[in-house]
């Protein structure tokens, strides 16, 4: 049996993504809720979910979860909005907070880059270019529609981590894929069929992952 | 490149079952929530809201299973409105599965809520449901489900909203609401062009191109419709369609 961990660090959308994975997952898996270090020891898979703010994320992370970063370097990791973004080096939001320095680039705020008229936070349904073929992306076409909800964007800077990338005026970063570190700015567990796929293609990688 | 304009229907839950009728009047069962949502999602619904309109007091368990059940089910945005008074009632709907939770009447009666909420668990799950009647050329707000007329007026109103942190907001014209004689655009385009949060249309959805100058002379990022979608009229994917080929970006 394996123990797929999602983090709670009390400011996320768990329940929906809880709730996306146990359509997705086979009798081999179980799903738990990690509240600290102690409940992702023993997890095969992590998952961190994400809503709110940059800088007190980090914080609650580095409370509760002080290992976090050394785990999320060795297990099939899943990172979903804020749980992407703080694996860049740096987010603006909130004057500025050093991330996780995974994934190089830097986390921006859509509105110090873009046109007046443009509606942030960026809200809806967006296309995202797959940039090559993964196992991940297997029965998604390219180009599909993802949903998407936040006002500050990444954008990495080596190119071999970018597994895809979509447009809201400017081009930004809207998926990664580092070793065993996937992680999206769109949220599959909204996402009806391609989002349900996804998951599943997840599942279906980290068992291929040595 | 913009994200998609939404297409959302939007169902009435009264008791824990979907009805739907006409100007309040015979009103009849039309199914199971589940079984609804999950027939929106396959045709393409890019969101589904919830509308409470159970009456008694018992309706907030009735509709905390609703949600809890399609939550279970359907993968895509629900959001969830009618009654909500407080923060608790935002937290229960959120904790079972709703992303975003409307407020109506309490944000205006209590402003303050709106600031409190957002502060707490973010813009994003806040949309702000302003009902809208044109009196002597001024759009005017009214609360408690069209009954109680308010000394507020539409525009500064949904700027007042934005400013307090509302993530979106929902327009509905109340001359237009069940007229199936189009949406009110010029309202719309006056409320859309000076917020920066999206604005979804309601009230007036009779045909498909109505849907379409919602968006093109509305300049709404999302259309909600009710009974074209439940009585069969079109489905959502002729109506994403229709809109496609108008040149209209669709999921």
């Amino acid at each position: 049996m394996k123990n797929i961990a999602v983090i709670d660090y009390g400011m996320s959308n768990l329940h929906s993504v809880l709730k996306s994975l146990k359509k997705v997952i086979n009798k081999n898996y179980n799903l738990s809720i990690a509240y600290s270090s102690r409940d992702i020891e023993d997890a095969s898979l992590l998952v961190l979910p994400g809503q709110g703010a940059a800088n007190s994320c980090l914080e609650k992370l580095a409370s509760d979860f002080p290992n976090l970063k050394t785990h999320i370097m060795n297990k099939p990791f899943l990172g979903i909005c804020l749980g992407f973004q703080i694996l860049f080096e740096k987010s603006f939001e909130n004057d500025g907070v050093d991330c996780f320095s995974l994934i190089t680039g830097d986390v921006k705020d859509f509105r110090s880059t873009i046109k007046k008229d443009m509606k942030v936070p960026h809200m809806g349904w967006n296309k995202v270019n797959q940039k090559y073929n993964h196992i991940l992306w297997e029965n998604i076409p390219d180009k599909s529609f993802f949903y998407f909800v936040h006002s500050y964007y990444a954008k990495a800077t080596t190119e071999t981590n970018i597994l895809s990338d979509s447009d809201y005026e400017i081009n930004f970063t809207s998926s990664i894929l580092k070793d065993n570190i996937f992680a999206c700015q769109f949220h599959p567990e909204k996402s009806s069929k391609h989002g349900l796929q996804l998951l599943s293609n997840f599942i279906n990688w980290s068992e291929k992952l040595t | 490149m913009s994200v998609a304009k939404r297409i959302i229907p939007c169902l009435d839950v009264d008791k824990g079952r979907v009805v739907k009728g006409t100007n309040f009047i015979d009103i009849v069962d039309a199914g199971d929530p589940v079984e609804i949502a999950q027939k929106y999602d396959n045709e393409g619904a890019d969101e589904i809201t919830f509308l409470d309109i159970t009456a008694s007091h018992e309706g907030r368990n009735n509709i905390l299973s609703v949600v809890e059940r399609v939550a279970d089910e359907v993968f895509i945005p629900l959001t969830v409105g009618g009654g909500v008074k407080n923060f608790n009632d935002v937290r229960d709907l959120l904790s079972v599965g709703a992303d975003k939770v409307t407020i109506n009447t309490a944000a205006v009666s209590n402003p303050d809520m709106i600031d409190d909420v957002t502060d707490k668990i973010g813009r994003q799950c806040i949309v702000v449901a302003v009902d809208v009647k044109k009196i002597d050329n001024n759009y005017i707000v009214f609360t408690h489900g069209g009954r109680t007329q308010t000394n507020l007026k539409a525009y500064d109103w949904c700027l007042e909203c934005q400013k307090r942190g509302a993530g979106e907001i929902l327009l509905t014209s109340m001359d237009k609401d069940g007229t199936k004689d189009g949406f009110d655009v010029e309202i719309l385009s006056k409320i859309s062009n000076n917020v920066t949060i999206p604005v979804i249309a309601s009230g007036g959805a009779g045909n498909l191109d109505h849907l379409y100058q919602a968006i093109v002379r509305g300049n709404a990022d999302a259309v909600l419709a009710a009974s074209i979608f439940h009585f069969g009229e079109y489905t959502i994917s002729q109506a994403k369609e229709y809109l496609k080929a108008k040149g209209i970006s669709v999921r």
